[in-house]
């Protein structure tokens, strides 16, 4: 058998040198041409072609040198100001049922059995306040963010994306395809990681990989859309706060396809040098939305499953932030020692030692970061700020505001450093773990893992000393 | 209607199948949207490419028998050696699926029979799906499903499967062919050059020897003929030769096992 195979084997290869090096190209050509053959003989085209023309004269817009970024922002813009101005009012009304009803409730219901203070601490203040904050902090924004995107993309609107940042990328010394993996990433950045294997060459897929931390995922729009709307939309005249607040988000997902093109060609001009892959991109035609299939399938598919796994990650980071503000090492609680160990950092890169400990918290899920953020001040804060203890109610903007600025001692720089290091920051564990699997080699993973949180502190302490140079804080 | 044999959708309950059934074809074309139609799943659909790199599974019952569907990731061959073509084209030639349905975009005819034609050439348990009728007529192309079929030599089913037309027809051929009710004489790629053609015909004719019984080997000569690494490992550690035990309906271990640490 094995010589059988052996000679078989060798036939082959004299008689493929025999022919040339166009075996491949003859071969194909055999079947280009009967594929056409037979679509010829069955194919027949009558009248008008209507609707190609109007794919045509879209695209012609959508596509355009001049005019494909300007409709992309605006489409950006579009559906995160319909998201923010919508979102408002349902966020309020779930914050008074979550925070302050059922918040109470269960206290009343706890004192009623004579449940003890420490469990019912545990319990209600920790992991029932971090889990009824993740929902009501993203269910509403998601509710609408997310049909919205879906739409978009059920439209075919998404290709064309790829197709206008396909020519940046090529500058950039990576695949086209890496546009298509990027977009992916907005929604989760794991599935953004996978979707790197129809990029063929290993080099240029090491660098869809690397920079796919950069499209920010479904766990970080719930971050930026509050931080936009509570500190910069509320800087902006009541009547553009919407409008700036959408804005400011829009700039941060800006930023994140500039440096995912800055690190690109940063990596192919030295690490992961090598000739850039050709490919063709298939520009689909547009078909119109089925509305209510892709808002239905959009709910359930994406929003409750990202809320979920919001909400199991919320609950036992619940427990973690209790516990760790209730467990005393001396006269500080646990909480207490990390925050004001990681404080002066923090604060020399325009955060503070809360937000970096609740990034620490967070790594298993970029989700909970705002209600981690928000506790951890209530807590934490009040101590500093010699306040009474307490909890915070309810979610209305202008009281997480309050709580943010006169306990935590935010400024707006802290707010515009913050969704910089939401954009720049370690992948989440889910993340890296599928980096590793894809990659099966530490170092790259490593460096995925840790240049972007590097480059986060770059950024936020260059912001944060040019403020300061220039006197804003 | 004719003896409508009943679908029902079994999701991802799919224990003890009877038949396993390969979903291929073009990035957007609707795959997505049969595999739904099919196994009442709601695999997210999109119309760009990357949307699939891995497998999903679902199953359906239909008549008596039940159905394993695993749907492959969208590519426009199976040739190159990517990693999603290389699942897809693992899968049609190791998994031996008992029916692979090619979906092909009946707009884009043409650019889509390439990949047919290839799935044709490894297997001839083929259905062809011909999907997007709606959108070809609104673009005033009439495809005649029937010339296509003589031409292909295998069925082909007209669907709209967005609106959910064509799926009982589709069900219908998948059902034959699986049970072998009908036989399928699948069209194989003439090669114009004379000297290429009767290269493949020795090598061909060695695979066979060595292979005896190998439901494909004009097709493993072509491909080893243009140098194709991993086809030249299956020959020479002889996991080819594994093919010709046709019976067994399922995927085979090993095989399987390299298939799920890709997914």
């Amino acid at each position: 058998m094995a010589a059988n195979t052996d000679q078989l084997l060798a036939n082959a290869r004299n008689l493929r040198a025999a022919a040339g090096s166009d075996y491949h190209d003859t071969l194909m050509a055999s079947i280009y041409a009967d594929a056409e053959q037979i679509a010829e003989r069955a194919v027949t085209v009558e009248g008008q072609r209507g609707r190609f023309d109007f794919d045509r004269t879209l695209d012609r817009i959508l596509t355009s040198k001049m005019w494909g970024f300007p409709a992309m922002l605006a489409l950006l813009m579009g559906v995160f100001w319909l998201t923010i101005a919508g979102a408002n009012v349902p966020s309020q009304m779930l914050g008074t049922l979550l925070l302050e009803h059922g918040y109470n409730a269960l206290h009343q219901l706890a004192a009623a059995i004579n449940m003890p203070a420490w469990l019912s601490g545990l319990l209600i203040d920790g992991v029932y306040l971090a889990t009824a904050w993740v929902i009501a902090v993203m269910l509403p924004p998601m509710a609408i963010f997310f049909p919205l995107f879906t739409l978009l993309e059920d439209f075919g609107y998404l290709p064309r994306v790829a197709f206008n940042l396909d020519r940046l990328f090529h500058r950039a010394g990576a695949h086209g395809k890496q546009s298509l993996s990027m977009v992916m990433g907005y929604g989760c950045n794991a599935a953004g990681v996978v979707a790197t294997r129809i990029i063929e060459s290993p080099r240029e897929r090491l660098i869809a990989i690397i920079t796919n931390n950069f499209s920010i995922c479904n766990g970080r729009w719930p971050t930026l859309i509050l931080m936009g709307t509570i500190f910069i939309g509320a800087a902006a005249p009541p009547l553009l706060a919407s409008f700036v607040a959408a804005g400011s988000v829009v700039a941060v997902a800006v930023i994140g396809i500039v440096v995912t093109l800055l690190v690109s060609a940063f990596l192919s001009r030295t690490w992961l040098k090598g000739e850039t892959s050709t490919f063709s991109l298939e520009l689909p035609p547009y078909r119109p939305p089925r509305i209510w299939q892709t808002v239905y399938t959009s709910l359930i598919d994406r929003t409750l499953i990202v809320l979920w796994r919001a909400v199991t990650m919320a609950a036992p980071a619940g427990a973690v932030i209790w516990l760790s503000s209730n467990i005393y090492i001396g006269d500080m609680s646990i909480a207490g020692h990390m925050v004001q160990w990681l404080n002066p950092f923090g604060l020399l890169i325009g955060l503070n030692g809360i937000i970096l400990f609740a990034y620490i918290v967070a790594i298993p899920a970029n989700e909970i970061i705002v209600p981690t953020i928000l506790m951890l001040t209530m807590t934490l804060g009040t101590a500093a700020a010699g306040a009474q203890a307490g909890v915070m109610l309810e979610l209305e903007d202008a009281q997480v505001y309050g709580v943010l600025t006169q306990l935590g001692g935010w400024t707006l720089l802290t707010a515009v450093n913050l969704m910089l290091f939401s954009l720049l920051h370690n992948p989440c564990s889910t993340t890296i773990l599928t980096i590793w699997n894809e990659t099966k080699n530490l170092k790259w993973t490593a460096v995925a893992t840790l240049l972007p949180l590097g480059l986060g502190f770059a950024v936020t302490f260059a912001t944060a000393t040019i403020a300061r140079m220039l006197g804003w804080v | 209607m004719y003896n409508g044999a009943q679908l029902t959708r079994l999701g991802i309950n799919m224990t003890d199948w009877d038949f396993v059934v390969a979903l291929a074809g073009n990035p957007n074309t609707g795959k997505s949207t049969v595999f739904n139609a099919l196994t009442g799943l709601r695999q997210h659909t999109g119309n760009w490419p990357g949307k699939t790199v891995v497998r999903a599974e679902g199953g359906f019952l239909y008549g008596d028998k039940r159905y394993k569907l695993v749907d492959l990731p969208g590519t426009y061959s199976l040739l190159s050696t990517s990693a999603d073509e290389e699942v897809a084209r693992d899968f049609i030639l190791f998994g031996q699926p008992s029916v692979t349905i090619v979906v092909v975009d009946a707009t884009r005819l043409e650019r889509n029979l390439n990949l047919a034609l290839q799935v044709l050439e490894i297997t001839d348990r083929v259905v062809i799906a011909l999907n997007l009728m709606d959108e070809a007529k609104r673009h005033g192309l009439r495809v005649d499903e029937r010339r296509l079929a003589r031409d292909l030599g295998v069925p082909v089913v007209p669907m709209a499967a967005r609106q959910g037309e064509g799926v009982q027809d589709l069900l219908k051929a998948v059902a034959e062919v699986a049970s072998g009710a009908a036989v399928t004489r699948p069209h194989r790629v003439r090669q114009r050059d004379p000297q290429v053609e009767q290269a493949i015909n020795q090598i061909a004719g060695q695979v066979e020897r060595a292979f005896p019984g190998l439901p494909n080997a004009r097709w493993v000569a072509l491909r080893l003929l243009d140098g194709d690494e991993s086809i030249e490992q299956a020959v020479r550690e002889g996991t080819l030769g594994q093919l010709v035990q046709q019976k067994s309906p399922e995927p085979l271990p090993a095989i399987r096992l390299e298939l799920e640490a890709v997914s």
